[in-house]
């Protein structure tokens, strides 16, 4: 059982940065073919305001805004948005990948083609990583009996 | 604009060196928390402070003021984690009956303390 520490200033602070936290991390996913970032570091940050969470107002809050459920649902849809994108460049009879293939689908040149997969790439690679990342620190945390721990 | 730039940058190093002879120096951990807590905070909130100014220093256009823009949401973030931060670890370390640093090793307060805590 974590104890609810009653300490308010962890956890004001932690209410107050949590949403710029996300934002960022989304900033980070958005902007990760074009600068210094990508899907894998965005969805890092996610899973550091979830972390932040959970240090702050304990295992039961964070399980009950993000249960295990969602969890695998999300950890999965990642991997699926990522495979599609790649079986699709296949179908439409480029290699695996290869986003120029997707103009044929998207209403867009080549170039701008390539440009929008990659960006769902990283969007698929940050919502997996998000939910591998708080899934692995929650298991962690309880030594793998989710609920107890922390 | 660049002169007052380097003044706030050479002030916010300065507290950091502050801050860090007293991480090597002082004799225990509370001490050492109130040595970098607090000049750490202050000397990276002057320096980013003075990157911002510095970055507007070649002329205030849009893509300038968007980078001094996000250097000072750096500096807000700081500013608000930093203290927040040294505050909940120094508790941590007070919860875990760490005792506090005295000359000739008399505890000035009863220790380790044992009521109110929430063990």
């Amino acid at each position: 059982m974590i104890q609810r520490t009653a300490n308010i200033i962890p956890r004001t602070i932690a209410r107050i940065l949590i949403p710029a936290i996300q934002v960022f991390g989304l900033y980070v996913i958005a902007h990760g073919h074009g600068s210094p970032g990508g899907g894998f570091q965005g969805g890092c940050i996610l899973a550091a305001s979830f972390i932040l969470m959970t240090i702050a107002y304990g295992l039961e809050d964070t399980k009950r805004r993000f249960t295990e459920n969602m969890n695998n649902i999300l950890s999965s849809l990642g991997v699926f948005i990522y495979a599609l994108t790649g079986w699709m460049c296949l179908l439409l009879g480029a290699n695996f990948l290869d986003y120029s293939a997707l103009s044929a689908i998207l209403p867009a040149d080549p170039v701008k083609a390539r440009y929008l997969g990659m960006f769902i790439i990283e969007v698929g690679v940050g919502i997996t990583v998000m939910a591998v990342m708080v899934s692995l620190f929650i298991d962690l945390v309880t030594g793998g009996k989710h609920g107890e721990g922390l | 604009m660049a002169l007052v730039a380097v003044v706030l940058i050479s002030i916010g190093v300065f507290f950091m060196f502050a801050g860090t002879i007293g991480f090597l120096r002082l004799p225990d951990f509370y001490t050492r928390m109130h040595s970098t807590g607090k000049s750490d905070t202050l000397g990276m909130v002057l320096a980013f402070t003075g990157l911002a100014l510095y970055n507007l220093d070649h002329g205030l256009t849009l893509s300038s003021f968007l980078v001094s823009l996000k250097i000072m949401f750096i500096a807000i973030f700081w500013f608000v984690g930093s203290p927040t931060v040294t505050h909940t670890i120094t508790r941590a370390a007070f919860k875990s009956k760490i005792a506090p640093w005295t000359k000739d090793g008399r505890h000035v307060i009863d220790w380790p303390p044992d009521k109110g805590g929430s063990k």
